[in-house]
């Protein structure tokens, strides 16, 4: 990617990074640990993750085998595939999903009774992920002439052009042949087989598990030898700086072109795995919805990390489950707001006294509020136990709390943004009528949409924050300045 | 060849031209001065649609307003531009500002953590449906023609508005001192700030323009096509920022010109070729390539030179 020319970064140097880190950082147990994963060798760190993944479907029963660990395996093998073109090579592809999206349909046209062909998985895999790989081959083309934003435009038009192609291409004739049902449109292509290899069916759950299981390992491990490899070295400086790269006589139109042709065989092969499982493939599945996903994998897991991505396939496939239901969904975010205030207020004293401040505050509203207003207490909160009942004497819940809420968070989102522009002495006082607005909004508009727009809000939010914060991501090597 | 058919598709491609053009010059002007690829803009256009929305029913609604139509008219495009330049104004200073000096990446992941949050938040508030305009009601159905170009009242309105925001703002940059200011900041940031430019408020007013010149054109589409829903602002922010690539990235006169011929070639697409109202859209997507292959830098960009 191009540097704004009025960036004080003059070098940019991740080896000597490193071994600064190196040296300061190996000390005490903490040290001993990391050093010896620094040792060990490539196949057996895919071990640490390989052996308890492989041991997970003998703690959990079946439907969760399916739900969790199902969609962590696709999201880990997709998001390694990102890695490859965004994390390695710096290029940023946001029409990734649609190669996820050409594997799947290719299977299903070679392997389904759309056709009436039944391929050998044996062969159909190999087919689908060199096809995937020379769409790959044809959108890269432009993307050597292309800067960053001019190729993550391109991409992204590309994606919206695959959802709008495989939504309507039974509808057009194509030259040559006439008119072909080729993606059933927006129904899809139902009943894709599942995998044959020389007779022996993946067909079960369990079975289709370890298929993913071994092919998360196998990529995992061929990533990791060519991140050491030549090749990965040269895709790191053309992510640092492609000028430099190309006056040290790297190749950067073919390497560029290389690691797209990766990425999307990679999806590609991802997208094969995913159609036997789902059993079809819709145009639906392979909207923005799913890039956006990926993409918060690899930003959490640190771009460029590889065991980084698997740690956050992990955390984004097991919070929305977790965030599923209001009794899970209530402590993960009033912890998260009690680590933040730990870390952003000091002393611990003046967090105490705004805590209590906070407690009183929401009695002082909910007296005040059930005296003049009684229909603003009429409601009760979501859920049952002590907590929640605890909640209906100290929080607002209106009886039909439509409208004031909506009002509610809007003001909550202003508030939010001026009060950092306040002063020290502003911002200690107004922090619990704030904390109150926040739970407030989050008790009455949030936790009861928790299914729906809430996640994504928050997923929105946890990018824009985790960007201001740790902009490497959370086991990204952070790139030094040498001036 | 069927002329009125013609005369048709160029009248809504040019409000619909109109309409990106006033999208592509908030994209052209951040990444003037930032280099930032703004995802959420499109988005920010979205808001301005609804909040227009909420004034017209604020107002009494379009079936019996409290104050005459083209005063109704005048309040929605005010009030939206204002809470869109707000809302703009607002997303530099959080999402983009703490990261002026991060990798290049992270401010536009950022950018897509406050589209998603924009998105779902009007999901949240204004619900999955469609909200409906009423123009009809409001201002009426009144047609004019020029010769063979019949136009409603509402595209007229929008075309001439649209141009006249246009003039404003070329008027601006070009001759007050924030516009110099501005230009300068685009030119070099740092030496803009070494000759005393309070290059943070620039950036600042920056926002505030191209967000207000996105609410205006939100609130334009509700009336030209009266539904809106809040998932309208991904695609119109892609043809926007196709558009601004089309001119020429940080070009003004680019973006405008970028949209009117995005706008023309997505009417005329759907007029002309073949599957031409299912696949508008890929069409347009073709002509952004075509024209990225042939000339990186777009119609009036200059080919950027890479210091070392």
């Amino acid at each position: 990617m191009e540097e704004p020319p009025d960036s004080p970064r003059i070098g940019v140097d991740e080896w000597v990074a490193s071994v600064e880190g190196k040296r300061e950082r190996y000390t005490g147990i903490r040290g001993a640990v990391l050093q010896g994963w620094d040792r060990l060798p490539a196949p057996a760190r895919v071990l640490v993750f390989a052996i308890p993944a492989a041991l997970f479907p003998f703690v959990t029963s079946q439907g969760n085998v399916f739900r969790y660990g199902l969609f962590t395996l696709v999201y880990a093998l997709l998001a390694l595939g990102l890695n490859i073109v965004v994390g390695f090579a710096g290029l940023l592809d946001l029409g990734y999903v649609a190669f996820f999206g050409c594997g799947a349909y290719l299977y299903a046209i070679l392997a389904s009774p759309q056709f009436g062909y039944h391929w050998q998985a044996e062969l159909a895999i190999p087919v689908v992920v060199l096809a995937t790989a020379v769409v790959g081959l044809l959108v890269g083309l432009p993307s050597r002439r292309l800067l960053g934003d001019y190729l993550a435009i391109l991409t992204l038009f590309f994606g919206q052009a695959f959802v709008v192609f495989v939504n309507n291409a039974n509808r057009i004739s194509f030259p040559f042949v006439g008119h072909v049902d080729l993606t059933g449109g927006s129904n899809g292509i139902a009943n894709i087989d599942p995998f044959n290899f020389f007779g022996y069916k993946i067909d079960s759950t369990m079975k289709q598990y370890y298929l993913l299981l071994i092919a998360v390992a196998l990529v995992l491990v061929l990533l990791m030898y060519m991140n050491e490899s030549r090749t990965g070295r040269a895709w790191r400086a053309l992510r640092e700086d492609p000028l430099a790269a190309e006056v040290m006589s790297i190749p950067v139109n073919r390497l560029k072109l290389l690691a797209f042709v990766f990425g999307a065989a990679v999806a590609g092969l991802t997208g094969a795995i995913y159609g036997t499982i789902a059993t079809a493939a819709l145009p639906g599945d392979y909207d923005v919805g799913l890039l956006i996903t990926i993409y918060a994998i690899m930003i959490l897991g640190g771009f460029g990390s590889i065991m980084g991505i698997v740690v956050g396939a992990i955390i984004v496939s097991s919070v929305p489950e977790l965030l599923r239901s209001s009794a899970n969904a209530r402590p993960l975010f009033y912890g998260a707001i009690l680590i933040a205030l730990l870390v952003k207020v000091r002393p611990w004293r003046l967090l105490a006294a705004q805590l209590a401040g906070l407690v009183a505050f929401g009695f002082a509203v909910h007296a005040i509020a059930a005296a003049a207003y009684p229909r603003l207490v009429d409601g009760e909160s979501i859920g049952s136990g002590f907590l929640p009942r605890g909640l209906d004497h100290w929080m607002l819940f209106p009886k039909n709390p439509v409208k004031i809420v909506d009002v509610a968070y809007m003001v909550m989102i202003a508030a939010i943004v001026i009060y950092p522009q306040l002063g020290r002495l502003w911002r200690a006082v107004l922090l619990p009528p704030l904390l109150y607005l926040v739970m407030f909004v989050w008790e009455n508009l949030l936790l009861v949409q928790i299914g729906g727009a809430t996640r994504l809000i928050l997923l929105g939010a946890v990018l824009v924050v985790l960007m201001n914060v740790r902009p490497q991501g959370l086991f990204g090597t952070a790139t030094v300045e040498i001036v | 060849m069927n002329w009125s058919l013609f005369f048709d598709l160029t009248v809504s491609g040019l409000t619909l031209g109109s309409l990106y053009a006033l999208i592509a010059l908030g994209y052209s002007m951040v990444y003037g001065i930032l280099k930032l690829l703004n995802f959420a803009h499109g988005d920010v256009y979205m808001i301005g649609a609804f909040v227009g929305w909420y004034t017209l029913h604020a107002l009494g609604g379009p079936l019996n307003p409290t104050i005459s139509g083209a005063a109704v008219l005048f309040v929605m495009f005010i009030v939206s531009m204002v809470a869109c330049g707000v809302l703009g104004v607002a997303i530099e200073r959080f999402a983009y500002r703490p990261l002026r000096n991060a990798p290049r990446i992270a401010p536009l992941i950022s950018a897509l953590g406050v589209s998603i949050f924009l998105q779902n938040s009007a999901l949240l508030i204004f619900g999955a449906g469609f909200r409906d305009y009423g123009t009809f009601d409001l201002i009426g159905v009144k047609t004019f023609n020029i010769g063979q170009l019949f136009f409603s009242v509402t595209q007229l309105l929008t075309v001439v508005l649209a141009i006249l925001l246009m003039i404003a703002l070329t008027v601006f940059v070009a001759r007050s001192r924030l516009g110099k200011a501005m230009r300068s900041t685009s030119f070099d940031r740092e030496a803009a700030s070494m000759m005393g430019i309070d290059v943070d408020r620039v950036i600042s007013v920056t926002f505030f323009i191209g967000s207000a010149l996105a609410g205006a054109a939100g609130v334009m589409f509700g009336l030209v096509f009266g539904q809106i829903y809040h998932f309208m602002g991904f695609i119109a922010g892609l043809k926007g920022f196709t558009a601004a690539v089309l001119g020429g990235i940080g070009s003004i006169p680019g973006a405008m010109v970028g949209g009117l011929i995005v706008g023309l070639a997505e009417s005329y697409a759907t007029g002309y070729l073949p599957q031409g109202s299912t696949f508008q859209n890929l069409y347009v997507f073709a002509l952004l390539i075509l024209v990225i292959l042939i000339r990186p830098s777009g119609l009036f960009g200059k080919a950027a030179i890479t210091k070392v």
